[in-house]
């Protein structure tokens, strides 16, 4: 049936993995108790947030002043910042809509938190521009709605007015596109539940989901559509944020290449943090077997080619401005003027970052082992800052004029800014760790038996012994077990009396005055009949399933003669005494 | 027409598969099927009809184009034409190119918003909306199967599920 994957493709999914698994491993960081590294790590995050966020309101509240700009370089940290973190939003939707439109199956793995990612860091870009308008309480001044200045309308031939056309769409069509993709994924978090309160916050984000075939039918469409959608978007939103540089008429912005060489260095950097990111996630979350070696390889071929067009457009960047003569491109930001002036720190800085070390990638020893990767995103990362930092900050720094030549430096409200947004990004993406499926389970599931390694191992080997721990079942096994379910049990024999006397003697009775009955289904290998078998024996509640160890297993078995063994394999006591908490 | 469901409960979604073609197979109705996943074939196995969402995602698009073309053109060259580093505002043609970002994100707004709440709305999913999966197990690892009771053919449905590879079968009120 059309599980067939060819042999050479790896494994995306391993440790012999059931559809279960795959649920509990999931929903592990969710049930689960923080442990100290995230408790820690939230309150640096929490602190960074907090004091840029007062950096903000001192902003706010003084004006733009409080920052290091000057009358020649009047953009520099806040659009840095803003473009950095809008390049890094894009390797989320190129995971997870280019990646559906090309089939890739290794998507499955990392598009939820690369998307997670894309939202977050749009949520930092958008403040830049916020907070640069200086009166931010007239933000509202961009959007074509009358105000009290008359019918005066934005101007829609401006660059800026696209980007917040762009930059809203994007961040509402990611946001839907990732809810809906989470749908089904909060709603296995739902039925799990056991505690009262966590079951009403993921019935009410998981909107109700049953996974009807209808449903899923339309889900699916839907979502390639929305892939459909958002793959121009993404192209379209840095293409737009070049054009803020590229339609001006300053030397080295004034610039052809800027559209596909700016969609380029933000996948190149979105890729970079998306590493960043899960390395530490995959050991903090154990996700060790749904984001593997092949994932990471695969992102850091994706690198490698987006880091090669970024160089190659650096290189034409350089050799036309050389090429031209014009003494005003011997100080554009790619530039023997710049490689050896003022700025040559920051020049040199993504050169070594961007252009060289990514090369490294090109060894397979390299780009499989994750130590090294995690060191070569941190260069990205940087060196993504430093390229949109030297194409602001250089280019602006010198001028037709030579009076007017200067530099610039940050003032601790531009770092507290920037170091501010750090810390939210990662507050959110800390809080969305342990309260959202990070893993897509329910698409992960549908790839299993394709990409599941014990499944490859059992198709494509078919003498290996198989391993005893796949528990799908084939029809002609389930067949016996039925019979015995079906024509469950006449427990009313003397014989069965007697044994299930000493049962509730040892494991305890229940009084249906008093208490109340639990949900007995939730323990795994009970379902709505045995519940009633068990029921009818008199075993009501978590409490009484917990007492039962071997002695009263075999009890059970005797009387209901159904699923020998299988009571004490799933271990009910161990699973009751967990939900009994 | 009894007010009777069967429940059928398998833990594969290849068993499921080839028992929905073997119940609709004996002419049985098969009220809904519920999985963890999607179970690729299922939909045709079941003979539900195609969706339609891509189709309204165009229209909504289409729609998307024509509002931003009509603001466009009101608030630029109708209502308070500008003259702006030099481009042309004496017709829509004329200043067209500058509007072509506009006009696409809107495009693609629309399409994108419109059809999710269409898909919302069609599936009836949304905020406080409650499941009405039938066993909670089926956002896990298993797949349920609800069979509609004709008057007497209860055991002959519970026999054909069985045969069909079920791993529970219950028989319950309709909801």
């Amino acid at each position: 049936m059309g599980h067939y994957e060819a042999p050479i493709r790896e494994p995306i999914i391993v440790g012999d993995k059931t559809y279960h698994d795959i649920s509990v491993d999931v929903a592990a960081p969710i049930e689960g108790k923080a442990n100290t590294y995230w408790k820690i790590a939230f309150t640096i995050a929490l602190i960074a947030m907090l004091w840029g966020f007062g950096a903000i309101a001192y902003t706010i509240g003084t004006g733009i002043g409080v920052w290091g700009l000057n009358n020649k370089i009047n953009w520099a940290w806040d659009i840095t910042n803003f473009v950095w973190w809008i390049g890094i939003g894009h390797a989320g939707t190129l995971i997870s809509a280019v990646l559906l439109l090309f089939r890739q199956k290794w998507r499955m793995g990392i598009n939820r938190s690369a998307e997670a990612m894309t939202i977050f860091a749009v949520f930092q870009a958008g403040l830049f521009p916020m907070i640069h308008m200086g009166r931010i309480w007239n933000a509202f001044y961009t959007l074509p709605i009358p105000n009290q200045l008359g019918s005066l309308w934005p101007n829609f031939n401006s660059p800026l007015l696209w980007d917040v056309f762009a930059i809203s769409t994007y961040l509402s069509v990611s946001l839907v596109f990732w809810w809906t993709g989470l749908l089904p994924d909060f709603a296995m978090i739902r039925d799990r539940a056991t505690k009262p309160f966590q079951k009403k916050i993921y019935s009410l984000v998981s909107f109700g989901w049953s996974g009807r075939a209808k449903d899923w039918q339309r889900f699916e469409e839907v979502s390639l559509v929305l892939a459909g959608l958002a793959t121009p978007l993404v192209l379209s939103v840095h293409t737009i944020v070049s054009y803020d540089f590229a339609t001006s008429v300053v030397p080295g912005w004034h610039s052809t290449v800027y559209p596909p060489y700016f969609v380029a260095g933000a996948v190149f950097s979105g890729f970079a943090m998306v590493q960043t990111l899960l390395l530490i996630m995959r050991k903090v979350s154990n996700l060790e077997a749904y984001i593997t070696r092949v994932h990471i390889e695969n992102m850091n071929k994706v690198i490698l080619v987006t880091g090669g067009i970024v160089t190659v457009a650096y290189m034409s960047e350089f050799f036309v401005g050389w090429y031209t003569g014009s003494s005003y491109e011997d100080f554009t930001y790619l530039s023997w003027g710049a490689a050896t002036g003022p700025y040559w720190w920051a020049f040199w800085a993504l050169i070594t970052c961007n252009a060289i070390i990514p090369q490294l990638l090109w060894v397979k020893k390299i780009r499989t082992n994750y130590i090294w990767t995690f060191i070569i995103a941190i260069f990205i990362n940087i060196g993504m800052w430093f390229e949109r930092f030297d194409i602001i900050v250089i280019n602006l720094s010198r001028g037709h004029l030579p009076s007017t030549w200067t530099q610039f430096s940050p003032t601790f409200v531009d770092i507290g800014i920037f170091v501010g947004t750090m810390g939210f990004f990662f507050v959110l993406f800390l809080l969305y760790a342990r309260n959202f499926p990070v893993i897509a389970q329910a698409e992960v599931k549908s790839i299993l038996k394709s990409s599941g390694d014990n499944f490859k191992r059992e198709r494509d080997n078919p003498t290996d012994v198989p391993t005893p721990t796949t528990p799908m079942s084939k029809i002609d096994e389930t067949t016996s077990a039925v019979d015995d379910i079906i024509e469950a049990t006449d427990l009313s024999s003397d014989d069965n009396d007697e044994k299930t006397n000493s049962l509730l003697g040892s494991i305890g009775t229940f009084d249906k005055e008093t208490q109340q009955p639990d949900d007995l289904k939730k323990v795994k290998g009970i379902g709505p009949v045995m519940e009633k078998t068990l029921n009818q024996i008199g075993i009501y509640s978590f409490d009484q399933v917990s007492k039962m160890t071997k002695k009263e297993y075999d009890l059970l078995d005797s009387i209901t003669g159904s699923f020998p063994g299988r009571a004490e394999r799933d271990d009910w006591a161990g699973q009751a005494e967990k939900l009994k908490s | 027409m009894s007010s009777k469901v069967i429940h059928a409960l398998y833990d594969d979604d290849d068993v499921l598969l080839k028992a929905v073609k073997d119940v609709r197979e004996a002419h049985q109705h098969i009220e809904e099927v519920y999985t963890p996943f999607p179970v690729h074939g299922l939909e045709k196995a079941m003979g539900i009809a195609p969706t339609r969402m891509a189709i309204t995602s165009f229209i909504y698009g289409l729609l998307g184009l024509a509002f931003a073309t009509w603001f466009l053109n009101l608030i630029m060259i109708q209502d308070w034409p500008q003259n702006i580093g030099g481009k042309p505002s004496f017709s829509f043609a004329e200043n067209m190119p500058a509007f072509i970002p506009i006009m696409f994100e809107m495009t693609v707004f629309f399409a994108a918003h419109l059809m999710v709440i269409t898909f919302y709305m069609r599936s009836k999913i949304w905020p406080f909306r409650k499941a009405e999966n039938p066993d909670p197990r089926t956002t896990d690892d298993k797949f349920l199967m609800e069979v509609a009771v004709a008057d007497d053919n209860e055991e002959f449905l519970t026999s054909l599920l069985k045969k069909t590879g079920a791993i529970e079968i219950t028989v319950n009120e309709k909801h």
